[in-house]
């Protein structure tokens, strides 16, 4: 059942968009910023690894309205219980999947922003393993918060409302490693074992309330 | 054994109680047919049967597999049927053989590679009760079965009950259609 149901997540992930939409909002957000700040080099490399941080976690808002409700809404969660499946496990395979449509996408767009922003090679190196570090707690969030609006008005606003302050330690350690210390990574990458070990629990508690 | 049992209970939706006292024993071959105004708590006592709701009062225990036909199809709207009938068949064990001969039981096995999402209504009905004859499941548990069909699909469906309790299944189905279910029990819930 893990394996099927990962399957048919991640292929929709892929095939609804899902993968593309986010990637696309995170270059623009990128793109935006030196039309906002001023096209001085110096300074765009400097702030170049925080810009893209920001613009990873307003990205990662983008696909929370599709995580769970379609599937909510379809019966597929009530066919899954009907089944045996535990909904905090449904959730963990949500996580995964949404993990695999969204993080790899992101952190090839990344090479592009930073090139863009002319982050240096160093920097740029540091943003890739903070955001393969950080991307797990950043979808188990994505998830938990999906589960948490699902089938409520306004569940878009809401969502954002809900998971960016939750997600400010994410982006605290992930931009605060790009000093270089190793403190920051080893804090970042607790935040993100935490977020992933404690979400579905939260999201299957909120699936089965729900009803 | 295949067996339902339903002892004394109430369900309830938002806090408010919408019937009580439904006590219900089917053993193989049998059956139960729910009915009531709308509204009356039908699919309520559908979701309990199957354990997606608890019960605000009394037990239910149930032996031998399930299978739901609730008011959604849950089948990915963008692929072929087939496809998406194959997905809930590999999780009951069952493989594309199985979907084959369902789909051909409720005679959609023309539009097998059409996208679900092309359907009608009567066939989306139909594509998700394929899903349930497709599971193998001994208890079928059917909220309203019969909405969307024309006539001769009314007829297709009761033989199709009539033909899995003949092989010692149990069907309990919640209708405000008439359907015919010969020797079934019949369960009034409402005001």
């Amino acid at each position: 059942m893990i394996a099927a149901l990962l399957l048919r997540d991640v292929r929709r992930a892929w095939t609804g968009g899902g993968a593309v939409w986010p990637v696309a909002f995170f270059l623009l957000a990128c793109v935006l910023f030196p039309f906002a700040v001023g096209p001085d080099a110096a300074l765009l490399s400097r702030v170049g690894g925080g810009v893209v941080w920001t613009a990873a976690l307003l990205a990662a808002l983008l696909p929370i309205e599709r995580l769970l409700a379609p599937d909510r809404d379809a019966g597929v969660l009530d066919q899954l219980a009907v089944r045996g499946a535990s909904m905090s496990a449904v959730a963990a395979i949500k996580i995964a999947a949404h993990w695999c449509a969204f993080a790899p996408p992101l952190m090839a767009a990344a090479l592009l922003a930073a090139g863009l922003l002319g982050v240096s090679g160093e920097t740029l190196l540091r943003v890739e393993i903070g955001l393969a570090i950080g991307t797990p707690g950043l979808a188990a969030l994505a998830v938990a918060t999906a589960a948490l609006v699902a089938g409520l008005r306004g569940a878009g606003a809401l969502a954002g409302l809900l998971m960016l302050p939750l997600a400010v330690p994410l982006l605290i350690f992930g931009a605060g490693s790009l000093d270089g210390g190793s403190g920051a990574l080893k804090l970042l990458a607790a935040i993100s074992l935490l977020l992933c070990a404690g979400a579905p629990f939260v999201a299957g508690a909120a699936l089965r309330m729900a009803d | 054994m295949t067996a339902l049992a339903l002892s004394d209970v109430a369900g309830a939706r938002g806090g408010e109680m919408l019937f009580a006292g439904v006590s219900l024993a089917l053993g193989p071959g049998e059956a139960a047919l729910v009915t009531g105004p709308n509204g009356a708590g039908k699919s309520t006592l559908v979701r309990i049967c199957a354990g997606l709701l608890a019960p605000a009062m009394g037990t239910v225990r149930s032996e031998g597999r399930i299978a739901l036909l609730a008011e959604a199809h849950a089948l990915d709207p963008e692929l072929p049927l087939a496809r998406a009938l194959d997905f809930w068949s590999a999780l009951d064990g069952g493989g594309p053989q199985a979907v084959a001969s369902a789909l051909a039981a409720v005679e959609l096995a023309p539009v097998a590679q059409l996208p679900v999402r092309l359907l009608s209504t009567g066939q989306r009905r139909r594509a998700a009760f394929a899903r349930v004859i497709a599971s193998d499941a001994p208890i079928w548990l059917l909220d309203e079965p019969a909405n969307g069909l024309d006539a001769a699909a009314i007829a297709r469906l009761e033989h199709l009950l009539a033909v899995h309790r003949a092989a010692g299944g149990i069907v309990l189905a919640a209708t405000h259609l008439p359907i015919a279910l010969p020797g079934a029990v019949p369960v009034e819930v409402g005001r």
